[in-house]
Parts: structure tokens; C-alpha cells; sequence
């Protein structure tokens, strides 16, 4: 997925002479292709993202459109006062490639893992906060933030994660995707979270239980309409997030239904409040916050 | 005018307005190039008050080029103005939204590099406070600007000695500051920032080829009017008295 990413910067920059690559300290040979095609639109400048967010703000307030990489935790923590200013107050064309979301970095602890990136995004005014499902869904997405005229967080995975979504969908900001249709309990996802929950779906129906998965790749702008209707359609919603259960996905959900007085029963699938403790793999941490299949599964039927 | 926005709003950032008058008196008669009726111009200078607590100083200079009228300046800070009490860049003549401290070098940044590879010969100034130089952002800026040796940026100290607690050089001292900049890589040239044929000479000279400039300019906060000079408490001041605002309008007059 990150390499899809990057890959298609470099495809959009072919395309568009405003788009610019900017990363602070990436690993060695990062986008070569690019730097070597477009040596004047590829820039490498140091792990100081409070100045890059401002470099990327200062060249988006002349016509530029930048992409910006580095880890998710540095590009959202650390420079948090620039993305807010710089970014969002100016409304400025930036976007924000994030490395690792959620649990991807496990080995590298807490420092790396990126659990709390979509809440403080999402608490930014004209920030568009996304969360891509599989690599294929990559490319379709990057094409839709050419155009787009506000700053977008962009949570990337692991890489290799399973492709899930349907070759015939065409990426719009805002939209969800229905990746199974729901009648006893409908998924709601985002990111990587939906093969998950398919997984889950596929548990349940040896129960007897038909689940869905709606897979929201931008939980800002969040698809009201399709979760309203969802809603209103079926008994249960489960949000499923690898994300801090604190102003997430499942929060997003829960604002939604409650400003339209809906009295759905949501069950929200997320990681805890706390730094994760545990080294490993990313599905090591996801199993021991029950976000795997089968703990998803078992979440349901207990609830 | 400074003291009319103060009069009009209640309140303001005085000392860090009055120590810049003279730098932004300079700047916007004799080296930026803008046009007042056409502020969004591709070809124009750019001027970024990073200290944007100094915009009452900035304000006074676009309504007296004629970016807005001037009677927009005694509405500062009201419901409905056009003039917050941070600049705006919905405000014409404000290049970008600053406020918060160690922006504006980041952004000027950007903006020199774009003018670059736009093949345009439009300067980028950015004007930061001595307080402002605490902010690490800052620092991370300079380093990137002497990278790409951005000789069309131009960095610009109000170095008045104070910050809102007190002397700079009792909270985060600074110096060797001129020291500081030539090692990050800057052409450094230091001034009196109230002596105005000085500044049209330091501005009127060419900078050091493939090098970005810092200007450090030796300002006194509050200069003008001796109750606010030098005087931390001056540095903002709210809730003023009608009193204390006819003693500034006599301190201005008799000086």
C-alpha cells in the first residue's frame, strides 16, 4: 500500500506539474524514481516536519499541490501545530502520507504506533481524514486527491494486506463502500480493518448470523447518508477500527447517530486507552485487542 | 493609527507594534513590491509577519497604502471586523494566518522555493520577533533555506531585547545571534531598526550570493512612547483606560 502510494505520486506528478513529493528522513532510495525523473519537484529535508508542513504550506499557497511522507506518529504529533495552522486554517492542498497507522510499527513500540491519528486529524477543520482498505483501492484514491482543495490525512498500512475491494469502484471523498450486505449486524470499517471484518462476517454465518461490512475509506468526510440508511435498515452496527476507541471511527459513528436521534445499538470494536505494552506483529496486537476475525466474531456474539 | 486600534479594540499587542513601525515603514515604501488594488499579484514580493502579535504595526502600513480602508482599523478585534488581533490572510495585504510563533519562517520557505521553480523574481520577508527565536521550527527553517541557498529569501529580526515575560536575555538568551545565523548559513547584516535611512541601506544592498539574509534589527519595544519602552508589561495590553489611551496619543505627540 505504501509503495502503491508513493508510486502513484510519482504517477500524478507525470500527470500534473503542480504536484510535488516532500519527505523528511525516509529509507534509503525512496521514491528514486521519481527524484531521478523530477529532481526540481522532489524534496528531502531532514526529520524537522514543523518545517516541512510549513515548506509544504508555503508551496501550496503558490499553486503547488505537495504530497507529504514520513511516519504517521511524526507527521501527526509531532508538527500537530502546523498541520492545524499552516494546513487547515489556510485550507491549503497538502497532503499528509502517513507510514504505519495503527499497529503496523509493533516492533517498534509505542513511540511508532499510530493509535490515536485518526482523532486528532479528524478534531481539524477542513482536514479530510482517510483510511484505505488494500493496495488496489490505493490507486483509485490517490487519483481522486489531485483535484481535491483541502488538506488530506492519509493512513497508510502494512503493505501486502488483502485486497478486498471491488475493481469496478470509483473513489469519491466522502463515499463508503459496501463490501457485504448487511441483515442481522452490519461491519462498519475502516482501512485494513475491512478484510477483518469480513473475516468475522464469514465466522458469523456459521452461527446463522448474516453480518455485512461497510467500509468507510474516509472517515472525514464521513458518508452520512449511507450509515444513516444503514442504520435505520438494520438491528446492530459494529464499528471496527485499529484505533484508539476514543474519537475514531466508532466515535464518528456514535456522534452521527445520536445528532439524528437513532436509537441503533452500536457496539464499537477499537483498541483500548492505553499505549500498547506489546511488541510482536501488527496481528499479534490486533488479536490481543480481539480485532482479529475471530475475536470480531466473538465480540458479536457476545454482545 | 496603532493607538486608534487600540482606542477602537480595547486592546493590542503595543510594544510588539511599536518596534517594528519603522522596519514595515521602510519595507512597504521603498523595497516590497506589492499593489495595494491587486494584493493576490503572482509576481509580487511576499511579506509574512511571523510575529503576528505585531500586526497592529502591519494593519497601520496596509490601510496607509491603501490594501483596506483605514477607518477598518478602529473596528480591531470587534464582532464583524475585518482586523483580528492576529493577522488574517482574509484581511487584503496578509500573506498568511500567523499568530502562533515559528510559522512564518516555514512558509517562507515554501514560498521562495516556489517562486524558484516558478521562475519568478518575487522576494519572500519574513519578519520574526526575538522571543519567536525560542521556537525550534525556526531553526529547522534555516536549515533548510541555506540548504537550497533560497537567496531570494530575506529573514528579518526584531530583535528588541524583550519577550512578554521579560529580558530575552533573562529567559532564553540569544546571543551570539548574528554568530548564530552566519553559521546556519545566512548573509547577516544588523541595524537600527528605528534608524530608517539605515534600513533603506541594509535593503537597497545585494544580499551574499546563493545565501539566504537575516536582518537583525535593534529595536526598542515600545519605542515612541517612554511608559511602554522597554516595559514587559507593555508588550499586551487589554481593558485600557480612556486615560491611558490620551496618555499615549500625548506621549506620541510630544516625542
Amino acid at each position: 500500500m505504501r509503495e502503491t502510494s508513493l508510486r502513484m505520486v510519482h504517477e500524478l506528478a507525470r500527470r500534473d506539474p503542480r504536484v510535488v513529493f516532500v519527505g523528511s528522513d525516509l529509507g534509503a532510495g525512496a521514491l528514486d524514481a521519481m527524484r531521478q525523473e523530477f529532481p526540481d519537484r522532489f524534496y528531502m529535508e531532514g526529520v524537522s516536519e514543523a518545517a516541512i508542513i510549513g515548506l509544504a504550506a508555503g508551496l501550496a499557497m503558490d499553486g503547488y499541490i505537495p504530497y507529504v511522507n514520513t511516519i504517521a506518529t511524526f507527521i501527526t504529533r509531532r508538527c500537530y501545530e502546523q498541520v492545524a495552522v499552516d494546513l487547515c486554517l489556510h485550507n491549503l492542498p497538502v497532503r499528509l502520507i502517513a507510514n504505519g497507522g495503527g499497529l503496523v510499527y509493533a516492533p517498534l513500540g509505542p513511540t511508532h504506533m499510530a493509535i490515536e491519528d485518526l482523532a486528532i486529524m479528524r478534531a481539524l477543520p477542513n482536514m479530510a481524514v482517510t483510511a484505505v482498505a488494500d493496495a488496489e483501492e490505493m490507486k483509485r484514491f490517490m487519483l481522486a486527491t489531485l483535484d481535491y482543495p483541502s488538506p488530506i490525512y492519509i493512513r497508510l498500512g502494512k503493505g501486502g494486506d488483502k485486497v478486498v475491494t471491488p475493481a469496478d469502484q470509483v473513489f469519491t471523498l466522502g463515499k463508503s463502500v459496501e463490501l457485504k450486505p448487511a441483515k442481522d449486524v452490519a461491519f462498519v470499517t475502516t482501512g485494513v480493518m475491512a478484510s477483518r471484518a469480513l473475516g468475522a462476517a464469514a465466522l458469523l454465518a456459521e452461527h446463522g448470523i448474516e453480518a455485512g461490512v461497510l467500509h468507510m475509506p474516509t472517515v472525514k468526510p464521513l458518508d452520512d447518508v449511507a450509515l444513516l440508511a444503514l442504520a435505520r435498515r438494520v438491528p446492530r452496527l459494529v464499528t471496527v477500527e485499529e484505533h484508539s476507541r476514543i474519537g475514531g471511527l466508532g466515535s464518528a459513528v456514535a456522534e452521527l447517530l445520536i445528532d439524528n436521534r437513532l436509537p441503533t445499538p452500536l457496539l464499537r470494536l477499537a483498541l483500548p486507552d492505553s499505549f500498547p505494552d506489546d511488541y510482536g506483529s501488527q496481528e499479534h496486537l490486533l488479536e490481543v485487542a480481539g480485532l482479529d476475525p475471530k475475536g470480531i466474531a466473538q465480540s458479536v456474539l457476545k454482545s | 493609527m496603532v493607538i486608534d486600534a487600540l482606542d477602537g479594540g480595547g486592546r493590542g499587542h503595543v510594544g510588539a507594534a511599536l518596534s517594528i513601525i519603522e522596519i514595515v515603514r521602510v519595507l512597504y515604501d521603498d523595497v516590497l513590491k506589492v499593489r495595494p488594488s491587486e494584493p493576490r499579484w503572482p509576481d509580487r514580493d511576499r511579506f509574512i509577519l511571523s510575529k503576528g502579535h505585531g500586526c497592529l504595526g502591519l494593519y497601520a502600513m496596509l490601510a496607509d497604502k491603501g490594501f483596506f480602508d483605514r477607518s477598518e482599523i478602529a473596528q480591531q478585534c470587534r464582532p464583524g471586523a475585518l482586523l483580528g488581533g492576529h493577522p488574517e490572510i482574509r484581511t487584503p495585504g496578509v500573506e498568511a494566518s500567523t499568530g502562533a510563533l515559528g510559522h512564518g519562517l516555514g512558509i517562507g520557505v515554501g514560498m521562495a522555493l516556489a517562486a524558484r521553480m516558478q521562475k519568478r523574481n518575487s522576494r519572500v520577508f519574513v519578519l520574526t520577533g526575538d522571543g519567536e527565536l525560542n521556537e525550534g521550527s525556526v531553526w529547522e527553517s534555516a536549515l533548510i533555506a541555506s540548504k537550497h541557498a533560497l537567496s531570494n529569501l530575506c529573514l528579518i529580526v526584531d530583535y528588541n531585547k524583550m519577550q512578554s515575560y521579560g529580558r530575552v536575555a533573562d529567559i532564553l538568551p540569544l546571543e551570539p545571534l548574528g554568530a548564530k545565523f552566519e553559521a546556519f548559513g545566512f548573509g547577516v547584516s544588523e541595524v537600527d531598526g528605528h534608524d530608517v535611512a539605515a534600513l533603506r541601506q541594509v535593503f537597497a544592498a545585494p544580499g551574499t550570493p546563493n545565501r539566504p539574509r537575516a536582518v537583525i534589527c535593534h529595536t526598542v519595544k515600545g519605542r515612541g512612547i517612554p511608559i511602554c519602552e522597554h516595559n514587559a508589561s507593555w508588550h499586551h495590553k487589554a481593558k485600557l483606560a480612556p486615560e491611558q489611551v490620551a496618555e499615549l496619543r500625548h506621549a506620541l505627540a510630544a516625542t
